[in-house]
């Protein structure tokens, strides 16, 4: 075949797949407002538990009782010490990384103002992008230093300690801010994976594959004609959950557009790299919609940091949760949604998801084969 | 019943100039499953070949080595010349193929089925129109229905077209006319015949006898292997008794009773009549037909009729599965 008469086929096959799509109206119907439902329905969080966590320490001159206080936090197995700055602005590039979660700021001179009885003003600065874990945090870091203010010897009743809360990123508190990227990963991975897995399985039980292999179609050419408008319609619903977040529940979008589209296209065709994977190595509908569905969805919701924090799974699943791509794709959509981050805080998990685009292409071509068996 | 008479084996295979296909002594298993065993034969330019069999015969695999789909375990195939194993993509683009299921999309019309094939074997409707138009034109009124909406009869057709609309050199349909009536059947063999008269090389499968008698020649297949490759007629005649056509009621016990007749060969059901074979080859017909008579009337059949008959295909099938059981 010509070149001209290789894309009038490809383009014939896209054409061809747009009109299932289109015709299939119920299904159709489900996939564009899949998107808003859900927004609506994980309106509501999950409480969790969190270890582990990571904590700063902004403390510009130490005495005995900074260090005091300092030395409780390294006492509990709940906080990790991961940095010791001298200034607030310092603490600035910690949290945009995600390095720091939970940062105390101790005030000049807090060993004097407590001896002299006038009040010590501590600040503690939590990073609650994810509420639910946001508030857990507060609440046991508020604990820590309760305690140490317990402990201190000859404490005088003039003494007041207030720890100062203050919310980055995420200041009211909304669960569905959360939730908004969590969904868009969800949608993303169900029309990418599951929908093209469904539809090239359902050419294998038609009969008409055969008649795709026979024809002097390439693969490559098959699966771009299947994946192509697929990749269209998942497009349609990141912008209608964005959308969709901003009018009901006035979600921020702090960050690029265009940065969030394109990770959302990096993301999609890794589902439909591994949606073409799944119908090559099963032989029904059922048999897909099943693997997609163990393979795909419930490790997108339950391993992905969606709904448990992957801080608190059991250390097993912490390890398993780094293969799955939601993992990574909902640190990018909560950091360019809800903190403004740019490529270049988030070329890590751009980088992990190009790597497995890369190996499950590697795979899924390998494994959709020209021939039958 | 006497020992069985040994029914004629095959000529070795001769590979006529220029055949479009050539198949030598291929064997493909599934597993513990043997789907073609030591199968050869070869297809003569312009042939209505015929692959006829039960269910499992071996004969959707045989395709599906032919249009280069699976790869067999042993032996050698070549379609147009070419080596179904090696020359993949020279084979694909020139051969027609309609396989067992009903493979169109039911939820495109009848124009854009056909329409999109062509785009995929890298050609239009208009430009193959001329040669699928006797067929075509016949489901053309209903070009805007959805294919999923048709009757058995018009799928067939619109499945024929769409697998001729790129002016193929050979066509492979594998059962096309199961699942559809009896008119649509004939005449969709009509139509085989319009095509092989054009020229084209058509290879075909079929459980039913009455359409493998339409082939020029046939090769019969039972749990992947072939048990004859000739002519209809000509494997018709290839039976080795004589063979009678009995009526009478009640069929159980007309059944029983020719069973029980002491030169009874073999005795099938053939729709309402039953095929007796006699196993005494040079007794007299007449004698025969008065000898039965006599015999199921002794055993209460008194409404019974019986006459020689010519051997069909179908009689010859049965004995070599037989054969090929024993």
């Amino acid at each position: 075949m010509r070149v001209r008469d290789r894309l009038q086929a490809l383009r014939a096959f896209v054409t061809k797949e747009a009109r299932h799509i289109l015709r299939d109206r119920q299904t159709l119907t489900i996939l564009l407002l899949m998107p808003l439902a859900q927004v609506v329905l994980f309106g509501f969080a999950i409480r969790t538990d969190v270890n582990e966590i990571r904590f700063a320490v902004v403390d510009p001159a130490p005495d005995a009782a900074s260090l005091g206080l300092r030395a409780r936090f390294a006492g509990t197995d709940r906080f990790r010490t991961v940095a010791t700055v001298p200034t607030v602005a310092a603490l600035e590039p910690l949290f945009r990384r995600g390095d720091v979660e939970v940062a105390l700021v101790v005030p000049r001179g807090l060993g004097d103002a407590l001896r002299d009885g006038t009040p010590a003003r501590l600040q503690l600065i939590t990073d609650a992008s994810n509420p639910n874990t946001g508030t857990t945090m507060q609440t046991y870091a508020g604990a820590v230093i309760q305690q140490w203010q317990a402990g201190l010897p000859g404490t005088r009743g003039a003494v007041r300690i207030e720890p100062q809360v203050r919310m980055r990123f995420n200041p009211t508190l909304e669960s569905v801010n959360l939730f908004v990227p969590g969904l868009i990963a969800l949608v993303l991975t169900l029309v990418s994976a599951q929908m093209t897995a469904i539809s090239l399985s359902r050419e294998k039980e038609r009969g008409t594959m055969e008649i795709l292999l026979v024809s002097p179609l390439h693969p490559w050419q098959i699966i771009l004609g299947k994946v192509a408008p697929y990749l269209l319609l998942a497009f349609a619903n990141v912008v209608t959950a964005l959308v969709a977040a901003w009018l009901v529940f006035d979600v921020p979008f702090r960050g690029s557009l265009v940065l969030l589209l394109a990770a959302s296209t990096l993301y999609a065709l890794v589902g439909l790299a591994l949606g073409v994977f799944i119908a090559a190595v099963t032989d029904s509908q059922r048999a897909a919609m099943t693997g997609s569905m163990l393979g795909t969805m419930l490790p997108s919701t339950l391993l992905s940091g969606m709904i448990f924090p992957i801080a608190s799974l059991p250390l097993p699943l912490q390890v398993l949760s780094n293969i799955v791509p939601a993992r990574w794709f909902i640190v990018i959509v909560r950091g360019v949604m809800l903190k403004g981050a740019g490529v270049v805080h988030l070329w890590q998990e751009l980088a992990v998801l190009t790597l497995m685009l890369v190996v499950l292409l590697a795979v899924a071509t390998r494994s959709f084969k020209a021939r039958l068996a | 019943m006497s020992a069985p008479a040994v029914i004629a084996p095959d000529a070795p295979l001769v590979v006529p100039d220029g055949a479009p296909v050539v198949v030598r002594g291929l064997r493909k298993t599934f597993g513990a499953t043997v789907a073609l065993d030591a199968v050869s034969f070869a297809v003569a330019p312009g042939e209505l070949f015929g692959l006829v069999g039960p269910d499992g015969g071996g004969k959707t695999t045989l395709f599906r080595i032919l249009t280069t789909l699976l790869v067999p375990e042993a032996g050698t195939a070549t379609v147009l010349g070419r080596d179904v194993v090696q020359d993949l993509w020279g084979i694909r683009s020139r051969v027609g193929y309609m396989p067992g299921r009903f493979s169109l999309y039911p939820d495109l019309s009848v124009e854009e089925n056909l329409r999109f094939f062509a785009s995929v074997f890298g050609t239009t409707l208009a430009a193959g129109y001329d040669l699928i138009a006797p067929i075509y034109r016949q489901i053309e009124p209903f070009k805007d229905r959805r294919a999923g909406a048709l009757s058995g009869g018009m799928k067939q057709k619109l499945a024929l077209s769409c697998a001729l609309v790129h002016r193929p050199e050979i066509l492979f349909l594998d059962e096309p006319t199961t699942g559809v009536d009896a008119v649509s059947r004939r005449e969709f063999w009509d139509l085989l015949d319009e095509l092989r008269r054009s020229g084209l090389t058509i290879v075909v499968s079929t459980p039913y006898m009455d359409e493998a008698a339409r082939c020029q020649r046939v090769a019969l297949m039972q749990k992947g292997r072939v048990l004859a490759i000739d002519a209809p007629d000509a494997i018709g005649s290839r039976y080795p008794r004589p063979l009678f056509a009995v009526h009478g009621l009640p069929r159980h016990a007309l059944i029983e009773a020719l069973r029980a007749f002491p030169h009874a060969a073999s005795v099938q059901p053939f729709g309402d009549t039953l095929h007796y074979a006699d196993a005494r080859s040079t007794h007299p017909a007449d004698a025969v037909v008065a000898e039965l008579l006599a015999w199921v009337r002794g055993r209460g059949i008194t409404e019974a009729w019986a006459a020689p008959i010519a051997p069909g295909i179908e009689d010859t099938f049965i004995a070599l599965m037989g054969e090929a059981a024993a």
